[in-house]
């Protein structure tokens, strides 16, 4: 167990180092930042004066590493457009955006597995056939449009919920299922999937030829060893899910880190979109280190060697 | 004549399939006294995995069971609900499956698959279950059995799964056991070891067993009745003497033929060969279901339906137009080319 627990988290420290140091150059994807920074009208003495300052003139390994340095304690630089510390800017959004990422990750979860479960043992039912529709329209339907449609609906035809902001509870219900809608699709095929997979397995004809309850063998049996793919699908669907999240946060206009990646995105604040990447990608990684706890933790075949 | 057990008498499964109705059981009847061991025998998918399946009532979904009675000390099955099943499943008659690398469950520990089923039917605490689990895999040949209990399947050979799973379904003393070839799976140099330890303790602990496997050898001596199936239909039915010393039906005759009997068989003998295919089981077939193999096949052969019919001696029944004379002077003329 320890060995694989150590393997993982060396994958993750890679996984992490790689994603630093794609982030980092973001900033030389639109070509020469100080060029970008100094504007139109500055003189070639203003962009050697900024390349000094911003440290552009040094070897881009020496750069990595400052910056790397940086970020390890906290320090992101500072925001070009906000002229405050990025790091206060992500920390004061970052709250608001785990908050909804786990409430849209929760209602997925809560539709899909159950929804998946029941479609595997009545295949062919009625409410196969509704998850089935359920599973193809979310997958059809782009994210941004179905939000605008509950929130025509939902919010002003109806006017059961607040259509912006992060006022109260109700704000997040709609963002919620909006960007939890999302993942439901995938999650719930996998989960029946699995299910149809594991109820025609032998182990689940001994389970019910000892007898045992048919709640018994299905939560302990069946749902126990369908549910460990459906656990690593979850967390890369999460990472999707954190994507998303700018799509939602924008339209909804939630202040998180998704509404602030699209704001950085428009006033070309590189420090802070580098930022928010880094950040949001960490939250994948540790996601998907713990996903591998958990199966492992599901699955004593990858446990007990 | 030792009280009756089991009890099964005119057994059928249909399952639909695209091309038909697929009929892989007709009209099977037997039964199975304490402490006796029935013995069915035939070639591979000639229903005997589906016959052991419709008696626990654990058949495909889309198979529909039909039975005259199907009798459980002195209880008729036909007619219970799931949930009463389920109280007679694991308990009072148990099942061994074909494939024990498969059978467990990978996510838990063999003692708490163990247990389950005791703790399910009867009112025990877990350390008492656990006691009895133990003192089970002890008697089926496992050493350090305690430390087992901790142990996942993965960790265990294909022989010691099966030896798990034997124990497993004796856990709550059943009267009836059914092993459905619990040795197909495992190397060759432990099938006969499992079915023999399989034999004994249905005699140490007095239950019905059928015993479903290929091994004529350990059938010949852990057998007290033997069937003979072929196409869905029992074509032979006797004691295992009767059946290895007379076999009456062609089909029987044709299967001893093909299988060495340790001890019956004579060193050097040309073993044989029985040509042809089974017949497809979708939809009805008229006359006997050998007749397109048989080597003795005539007209009266298709002409109608064939019913089990007494041979010589008394509990020996066969399925065929031949008298048992003719039947059985036809393997002797065979026997001595
Ligand atoms: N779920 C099913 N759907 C359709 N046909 C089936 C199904 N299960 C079994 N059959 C068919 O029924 C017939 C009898 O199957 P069964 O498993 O009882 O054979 P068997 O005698 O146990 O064979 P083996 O020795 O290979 O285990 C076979 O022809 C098989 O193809
Ligand atoms: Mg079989």
């Amino acid at each position: 167990m320890l060995q694989y627990v150590l393997k993982r988290l060396g994958i993750a420290i890679l996984v992490a180092v790689t994603v630093s140091m794609i982030t980092f150059s973001m900033i030389y994807l639109s070509g020469d930042p100080a060029i970008a920074l100094a504007g139109e009208t500055a003189t070639q003495e203003d962009i050697q004066n900024i390349r000094r300052v911003y440290g552009y003139d040094q070897p881009i390994v020496v750069q990595y590493a400052n910056w790397l340095w940086n970020a390890l304690q906290g320090d992101f630089g500072q925001s070009h457009y906000l002229k405050k510390p990025v790091a206060d800017v992500i920390f004061e959004r970052l709250p608001t955006t785990m908050l909804l990422g786990a409430c849209a990750l929760i209602f997925a979860l809560v539709l899909s597995i159950p929804l998946g479960v029941v479609a595997a043992v009545r295949p062919n039912s009625l409410i196969d056939r509704i998850a089935l529709t359920i599973a193809v329209v979310g997958q059809a339907m782009p994210s941004f449009w179905f939000a605008l449609t509950m929130m025509l609906w939902l919010g002003i035809y109806w006017r059961l919920l607040p259509i912006s902001g992060t006022a109260s509870w109700a704000n997040f219900v709609m963002p919620s299922i909006a960007l939890g809608y999302y993942i439901t699709p995938a999650v719930m095929r996998l989960t029946r999937a699995g299910m149809l997979e594991v109820l025609s397995s032998d182990y689940i004809r001994t389970a019910r030829a000892k007898g045992l309850r048919p709640m018994t063998v299905l939560f302990k049996h069946a749902l126990r060893n369908a549910i460990i793919p459906v656990v690593s699908l979850a967390a890369v669907q999460f990472g999707f899910m954190l994507g998303g999240s700018i799509v939602i946060e924008t339209i909804f206009a939630v202040n998180g880190l998704g509404f602030l990646a699209w704001e950085s995105i428009q006033r070309a604040d590189l420090p802070m979109m580098q930022a928010i990447v880094l950040v949001l990608s960490f939250f994948y990684i540790i996601l998907t280190f713990l996903a591998d706890m958990l199966n492992a933790w599901l699955d004593p075949r990858i446990r007990v060697m | 004549m030792a009280e009756r057990v089991l009890e099964v008498e005119d057994l059928c499964v249909e399952i639909p399939i695209p091309s038909g109705m697929l009929r892989p059981v007709q009209h099977v009847s037997f039964h199975v006294g304490q402490g006796e061991t029935l013995a069915i025998v035939g070639e591979s998918g000639c229903g005997k995995s589906l016959t052991s399946l419709a008696i626990m009532d654990l058949l495909p979904s889309k198979a529909k069971r039909r039975a005259e009675r199907l009798v459980l000390d002195g209880d008729a099955l036909t007619g219970m609900t799931e949930r009463q099943m389920a109280d007679i499943r694991g308990n009072q008659m148990s099942m061994i499956f074909q494939e024990p690398m498969t059978s467990l469950n990978p996510a838990y520990t063999i003692g708490n698959q163990l247990t389950e089923a005791m703790l399910r039917h009867k009112s025990v605490s877990l350390a008492e279950a656990k006691d009895r689990a133990v003192w089970l895999l002890e008697k089926v040949g496992i050493t350090a059995a305690r430390s087992r209990l901790g142990q996942y399947p993965h960790q265990l050979s294909g022989g010691l799964r099966q030896r798990v799973m034997i124990a497993m379904a004796l856990m709550c003393g059943p009267d009836m056991i059914i092993a459905d070839e619990p040795t197909t799976a495992l190397d060759v140099t432990i099938q006969a070891q499992i079915l023999h330890l399989l034999a004994e303790l249905q005699d140490e602990f007095h239950m019905g067993m059928i015993l479903i496997t290929h091994d004529l050898g350990v059938v010949a001596r852990v057998a007290d009745r033997v069937a003979v199936m072929y196409a869905g239909q029992f074509v032979e039915t006797g004691t295992a003497a009767q059946i290895f010393d007379s076999p009456t039906h062609p089909y029987t005759q044709g299967l001893l033929e093909c299988i060495p009997i340790p001890g019956k068989t004579e060193r050097g003998a040309h073993l044989g060969s029985i040509p042809g295919i089974v017949p497809s089981l979708v939809g009805e077939i008229r006359g006997c279901h050998f007749a397109g193999r048989c080597p003795y096949v005539h007209e009266a052969c298709t002409a109608e339906d064939v019913s089990l019919r007494p041979s010589l001696d008394a509990g020996h029944e066969y399925r065929c137009v031949l008298s048992p004379q003719a039947a059985i002077a036809n393997r002797n003329k065979q026997a001595a080319q």
